[in-house]
């Protein structure tokens, strides 16, 4: 995506300074529940047609996710799962619609090495902006959900959008729009947490005890929230993780290296200054030239007899 | 390699034309490199991204110059391994670092080609250059990103960050020790040394030097076959 000219950041990648608040917005959110996925692929298509991508014919593998894993087209991606619980000796069919969960605290974002390439607006969306994406495929390693996919064609990162450009004009994502069981809804955070509400009464009514909200604080929250049967086991849901987080090596890399690599550096230059400064010199004495002519001429002629 | 007893000065050959060549293929790949690197590793440094034409291209640049340099500086250890062996000479050395840093030299052991200093320079040039050649291929996402997972992809990085910083720690230290011991540079300038700065530095390597023969390049040219005005 290109950048929506708003000037709503909340946050901008490999920046210095914080954006200024020009406009406050609602936090929006995307509560897509579990429970009522008939896996279809609605969401599937319509993410394709409204961002006017295309994928590769694939090949059948025996299950029915397609295509097998996210890529730089597909910015959400159906996982079927097939679970025998065994309280109950049910199959169940999880069907989680998979993408980018739009953290509050985004390690893609963290780890971005190129200027506003990476943003969050005040309403919670993580944007990627192509132009000013430089295809290092740092964002891959920042993400504790393995969202990102960088493009072999133009070198450039893609997730989901959140459609922060149908967002901006008050409209819903295509995903939430198309979806015929009204799995998928859009709003602003706290009507989605509220509405979710309401959906776990239903659950635990219905026996399902476990059921909860996703929207894992180790990340701050997210702005993609899953309705969950099984809230405590999430990585029952083709392996959501149970408390994601920036990894510990990218907070370090981007962290204490970054200020203790520049201060090593510049403390080792500064030396370098001083000592050139206050230091005596280290030369060659005119003692030394010509003690250096009687030793060549010493060896030269050890050299000879040898 | 050799003595050689100019019009005005005893020069000693230090290093010949293909030294020179990899040393300064290597010295100019590693600070397009350190630039490159800069660039990606700290936001206040990514505007250095517009001297390789802006931040995709240094992306896609920063691994292929690092291949250049792995290649000279391959040739450039072949080339040097042998002298950069340590002895107790070094040791003892390395004991009066402290007068060298203050211009005194009196003291020390008479040294061969390489001081203990320059020693470790060269072995922590070759380990920082090895660790930053396979960290840097585990990140080098366009070819290689799909060899290897996100978790190694990470470590990667911080081991590519930290052994960047370490590789220019050395840098600093052989860049500064070139120009602070003076008469230094012209090794790799012109391939040669004043005897003085061979007889201050390294005597047991002039020893040897000298026992090879000193070439006396002052007597007057053969009449009819001069034909460059006098100096």
């Amino acid at each position: 995506m290109a950048g929506l000219q708003s000037q709503d950041f909340a946050r901008i990648s490999a920046t210095n300074f914080r954006p200024p608040d020009v406009r406050h917005d609602f936090e929006v959110a995307k509560l897509i529940d579990v429970s009522k996925c008939i896996g279809c692929k609605a969401c599937q298509s319509a993410c394709l047609e409204w961002n006017n991508l295309r994928e590769e014919v694939g090949i059948n593998r025996g299950v029915y996710d397609n295509p097998h894993d996210l890529t730089p087209n597909t910015w959400t991606l159906m996982r079927f799962t097939e679970w025998e619980n065994p309280q109950s000796g049910n199959l169940e069919w999880l069907i989680r619609k998979d993408g980018c969960m739009h953290c509050a605290d985004p390690g893609c974002l963290k780890a971005c090495p190129s200027p506003g390439a990476i943003v969050q607006y005040n309403n919670g969306i993580v944007d990627f902006v192509s132009e000013h994406c430089i295809g290092c495929g740092y964002c891959v390693k920042g993400c504790p959900f393995n969202i990102p996919r960088i493009s072999q064609a133009d070198h450039k990162a893609y997730k989901c959008t959140l459609c922060s450009d149908r967002v901006s004009v008050g409209q819903a994502p295509a995903c939430a729009k198309a979806c015929p069981t009204g799995a998928i809804v859009f709003g602003t955070k706290k009507a989605m947490l509220d509405y979710a509400q309401t959906r776990l009464t239903d659950l635990k009514s219905r026996g399902f005890k476990n059921a909860g909200i996703y929207d894992p604080p180790g990340v701050g929250g997210t702005h993609v929230m899953y309705v969950l049967q099984h809230a405590d086991q999430p990585q029952l849901y083709a392996g959501l993780p149970q408390n994601p987080r920036i990894s510990q090596v990218v907070e370090l890399w981007k962290g204490l290296t970054k200020y203790a690599g520049m201060a090593a550096v510049g403390f080792a230059a500064a030396f370098a200054f001083v000592h050139a400064t206050v230091a005596r010199r280290n030369d060659v004495s005119r003692a030394e030239d010509r003690e250096a002519e009687h030793l060549i001429d010493e060896e030269a002629a050890r050299g000879r007899k040898a | 390699m050799a003595v050689r007893r100019e019009e005005a000065r005893t020069t000693v050959d230090r290093y010949p034309g293909r030294v020179r060549v990899n040393h300064w293929v290597t010295a100019i790949s590693l600070i397009l490199l350190a630039i490159s690197g800069a660039a990606l590793f700290h936001p206040s440094l990514f505007f250095l991204s517009s001297f390789f034409g802006g931040g995709s291209n240094t992306r896609w640049l920063h691994p292929w110059i690092g291949v250049v340099l792995l290649a000279s500086f391959t040739i450039l250890f072949t080339q040097m391994v042998r002298y950069n062996f340590w002895t107790k000479a070094d040791t003892k050395w390395m004991g009066h670092i402290g007068e060298v840093m203050s211009g005194r030299e009196e003291n020390l052991p008479e040294i061969g080609k390489y001081n203990g200093a320059q020693k470790i320079v060269f072995w922590l040039m070759t380990v920082s250059i090895i660790v930053l050649f396979i960290s840097g291929i585990v990140i080098w996402y366009e070819y290689f990103g799909a060899s290897f997972t996100i978790e190694q992809q990470r470590f990667g990085h911080i081991v590519h960050a930290l052994a960047a910083v370490a590789m220019l720690l050395v840098v600093i230290v052989h860049i500064y020790a070139g120009f602070y011991v003076r008469g230094t540079i012209s090794a790799m300038t012109e391939g040669k040394v004043t005897g003085g700065w061979a007889y201050r530095h390294h005597r047991l390597w002039l020893r040897g030097e000298a026992r090879e023969g000193v070439i006396d390049e002052r007597q007057t040219p053969l009449r009819g076959h001069n034909t460059r005005p006098a100096e």
